[in-house]
């Protein structure tokens, strides 16, 4: 198969383009913003996306869902970036379906079918200090009857306050930095001892602090197996990467675009700036880091869906590469459009403050980095 | 099982079977690639039986016509064809400026005469192809060039000077860009052919800050061509040095990025160990590898089903010879003092500090990165301006 979209990954294209376009362009999100909206995105778009089919994307067929792949979730996410729209549909319709697929059928039957109508917000609980780094899980989970007792504290729980149910990285053996005795589990949002406190981020998306006190859940909250946490927490946490990757083309897309318009737009010294080979040659070596980054993540979509072992490897190397070329491109951005730039009502800085929350997201460009070392033998 | 996968089994078991395995070690330098031509001299036999094999089906130019000495191959099954080499290790069994320019060049603007007179000759490896393209006083500015042939009814007589010819000694027959109309700068280029042994044409190697001279300056003296040896139109060569261009520009923008070279950190494993810094440049060039070669993969894919655009090849150019050139530097740092034996039989004769000098010309030769970034901009990004 060659590495491009096939005729029907261009048609999904062709429906969420437009459709976000329209329902969810940049105003949307100035929209939440301005009115200081307490949930962080708007339920009835959440319901629309399900409505499209793109709640069910990644769900598997045999659960009610679509049963697609990465490279179509990337598309909508693609969309959704260039939009600046917030969604719960990279938490949710992504990162948390993908866990999910190794649960039980208890958990299956009763997330599913509500992720895929749009009725449910899933919150992932994994970072317990201000950098990722799962392997580094505390939050302890005791035995209790014949079930478990949760204790702990995680930030950067995006969407976290107005979720139906968390999964929750908890430690049920081994020390904080081991891979070994990490277990996953569903926790329902109103279990009793669980607080959450919501704060604002810099691109306006809302994300908790949680607290868990002797949080008691049944054994039939656990996702996979006891202990053996990690091979699915990896597959959370690679198709959350991944769909970040895919967000960011779409984010640096976004910003590029937008600035390559002002340069054919703005006049100085009698001439539009686009004419100066100074800024041509940076548009052309900005264009060249969004294509790589287009390539790279295109590539470990593929291999994710033909899950082929390489596929870790890609994706790493792929949040780093678009985290690199959207980061560029929304410094370029910001530059090239000089003092409007800076003032809030251009929407070139919004794109900047969603690279920063997308760049911390599942991992910077340096962990992920330091990862590919490894899985390099170096 | 699809025909594809049926093809790929095939491909793999005839690979396997007629490859030698001295052809399936990694090349250990410029040497080891066999370059053809009338006065060839094979490294070993096994290098010259890999050359007729691969020849015989057609497979040196696996998606070319058979009737011009092709494999006749679809874009799907030369793709297939070549991931089964990789998997293999097998090397290339010809290295050809014939294969990568002219072929193409010959294909889309040559008369059947034409092709059926030199492409089976390229494919066989018979006859070894020089470029002359640059001119002492044009080089970026390629189009300015001075070499002239005059018009004399049945032939032209050409003279000037041509400049960076690769491996112009070595070469069987040169394809020129020679002016044949003064008052047009544009139109008034013509895209010759002829024999290197032609009365009048002389070569003179250069040598390089790498010490090596794969390249010449090449001068003619009354030199007569055939009026039946020019391809594409009478002073419209100009448009068949642009695409011509485009291919090698693809030929250049691989270059040092086989798949031998996966990952630079592991290659230097104990530096990469003890020095975080580096270690952590390493990971970052290992991923813009990566990136890269799915960037390739990605581009030649479009490019075969007609979704690239035309000047994509630009692009690809700037990014592979950047990338190859900050692939050296690094190679360098990890090799320390070491690397900087020039002589020695350690060394090779200094292999890597000469590589690496070497790789300093990826962004000037085929048009600087420079004019890379110029075109890429006008032509697809549509930024103003002359």
């Amino acid at each position: 198969m060659g590495l491009y979209h096939t005729e029907d990954q261009a048609m999904l294209k062709d429906t969420v383009a437009p459709f976000l376009a329209e329902t969810a362009p940049v105003k949307h999100l100035r929209t939440l913003r301005d009115t200081n909206d307490q949930i962080g995105f708007a339920r009835d778009l959440w319901k629309q996306f399900a409505e499209m089919g793109f709640t069910g994307i990644l769900v598997p067929e045999s659960d009610g869902g679509l049963g697609m792949g990465h490279v179509e979730a990337g598309i909508v996410l693609e969309e959704i970036g260039r939009n600046l729209t917030p969604s719960p549909f990279l938490t949710t319709a992504v990162a948390a379906v993908e866990a999910l697929k190794g649960a039980g059928a208890h958990l299956r039957q009763e997330w599913f079918p509500r992720i895929v109508s749009g009725d449910a917000v899933i919150g992932l609980a994994i970072d317990e200090g201000a950098k990722h780094r799962p392997a580094a899980t505390a939050l302890v989970a005791e035995r209790s009857g014949n079930g478990f007792r949760l204790s702990g504290k995680k930030q950067f729980v995006v969407h976290g306050h107005v979720a139906d149910m968390l999964i929750v990285a908890a430690r049920t053996a081994g020390a904080a930095g081991e891979e070994q005795g990490i277990t996953l589990f569903a926790v329902p949002r109103d279990a009793a001892g669980l607080s959450l406190a919501a704060d604002r981020l810099v691109d306006s998306q809302l994300a908790a602090r949680v607290t868990l006190e002797n949080v008691e859940v049944t054994a039939d909250a656990v996702i996979g197996d006891v202990d053996g946490g990690w091979g699915p927490l990896t597959r959370l946490l690679d198709a959350g990467r991944i769909g970040a990757a895919a967000e960011m083309v779409g984010v640096g897309g976004g910003a590029m675009d937008m600035t390559f318009t002002y340069l054919k737009q703005r006049k100085q010294f009698g001439q539009l700036i686009g004419e100066f080979q100074a800024l041509q040659h940076r548009a052309a070596h900005l264009y060249g880091e969004m294509e790589g980054a287009r390539s790279i993540v295109l590539k470990a979509q593929h291999l994710m869906d033909d899950e082929d072992p390489r596929a870790e490897l890609f994706v790493a190397a792929a949040k780093v590469k678009s985290g690199l070329a959207c980061n560029l491109s929304v410094r370029e951005g910001v530059q090239m459009h000089g003092g409007i730039g800076m003032t809030d009502e251009y929407d070139i800085g919004l794109y900047m403050k969603r690279d920063r929350a997308l760049a911390e997201f599942f991992g910077d460009t340096h962990f992920h980095a330091d990862r590919v070392a490894r899985m390099n033998g170096y | 099982m699809t025909d594809l996968e049926t093809f790929q089994k095939e491909t793999r078991a005839w690979l396997e079977a007629n490859c030698p395995p001295e052809m399936r070690a990694p090349m250990m330098s410029e040497d080891d690639t066999c370059w053809g031509g009338r006065n060839v001299v094979f490294k070993s036999p096994a290098q010259k039986q890999w050359l007729e094999v691969m020849a015989a089906k057609g497979w040196t130019v696996p998606d070319w016509p058979v009737a011009y000495g092709g494999g006749g191959l679809s874009a799907e099954e030369t793709k297939a064809l070549r991931a089964e080499m990789a998997k293999l290790g097998c090397r290339s069994p010809l290295s050809s400026f014939g294969i990568w320019m002219l072929g193409p060049a010959l294909l889309k603007f040559g008369t059947e005469e034409q092709k059926t007179h030199y492409l089976p000759q390229i494919a066989r490896g018979e006859i070894r192809w020089c470029q002359g393209y640059s001119e002492p006083g044009s080089g970026s500015d390629l189009v300015s060039l001075q070499t002239f042939g005059e018009d004399k009814g049945d032939h032209w007589v050409v003279n000037g000077q041509k400049v960076w010819t690769s491996y112009a000694d070595k070469a069987d027959w040169i394809f020129c860009l020679v002016r044949t109309d003064k008052n047009d700068k544009y139109r008034g280029i013509s895209f010759l052919l002829f024999d290197m042994t032609t009365p009048g044409v002389t070569t003179k190697p250069i040598k390089l800050i790498s010490g090596a001279s794969p390249f010449c300056e090449t001068f003619f003296d009354n030199v007569k061509v055939p009026k039946h040896q020019i391809v594409g139109e009478l002073n419209r060569g100009w448009d068949v040095a642009k695409y011509l261009l485009g291919h090698e520009r693809e030929m250049i923008s691989g270059g040092g990025l086989g798949e031998g070279m996966a990952s630079i950190g592991a290659a230097f494993k104990d530096v990469a160990g003890e020095e975080p810094v580096l270690r952590a440049e390493m990971a970052l060039f290992d991923i813009e590898t990566m990136v890269f070669r799915a960037h390739s993969e990605r581009f030649m894919d479009e490019w075969k089903t007609g979704r690239a655009h035309p000047a994509y090849s630009n692009l690809m150019k700037y990014i592979g010879t950047e990338l190859n050139k900050k692939r050296h530097e690094l190679v360098m740092s990890a090799g320390g003092s070491d690397a900087l034996e020039w002589e020695s039989d350690r060394s090779k004769q200094g292999a890597r500090p000469r590589t690496w000098l070497r790789t300093k010309a990826n962004s000037i030769e085929g048009g600087t990165s420079e004019v890379m970034l110029n075109v890429v901009s006008k032509r697809i990004l549509d930024m103003p301006g002359a």
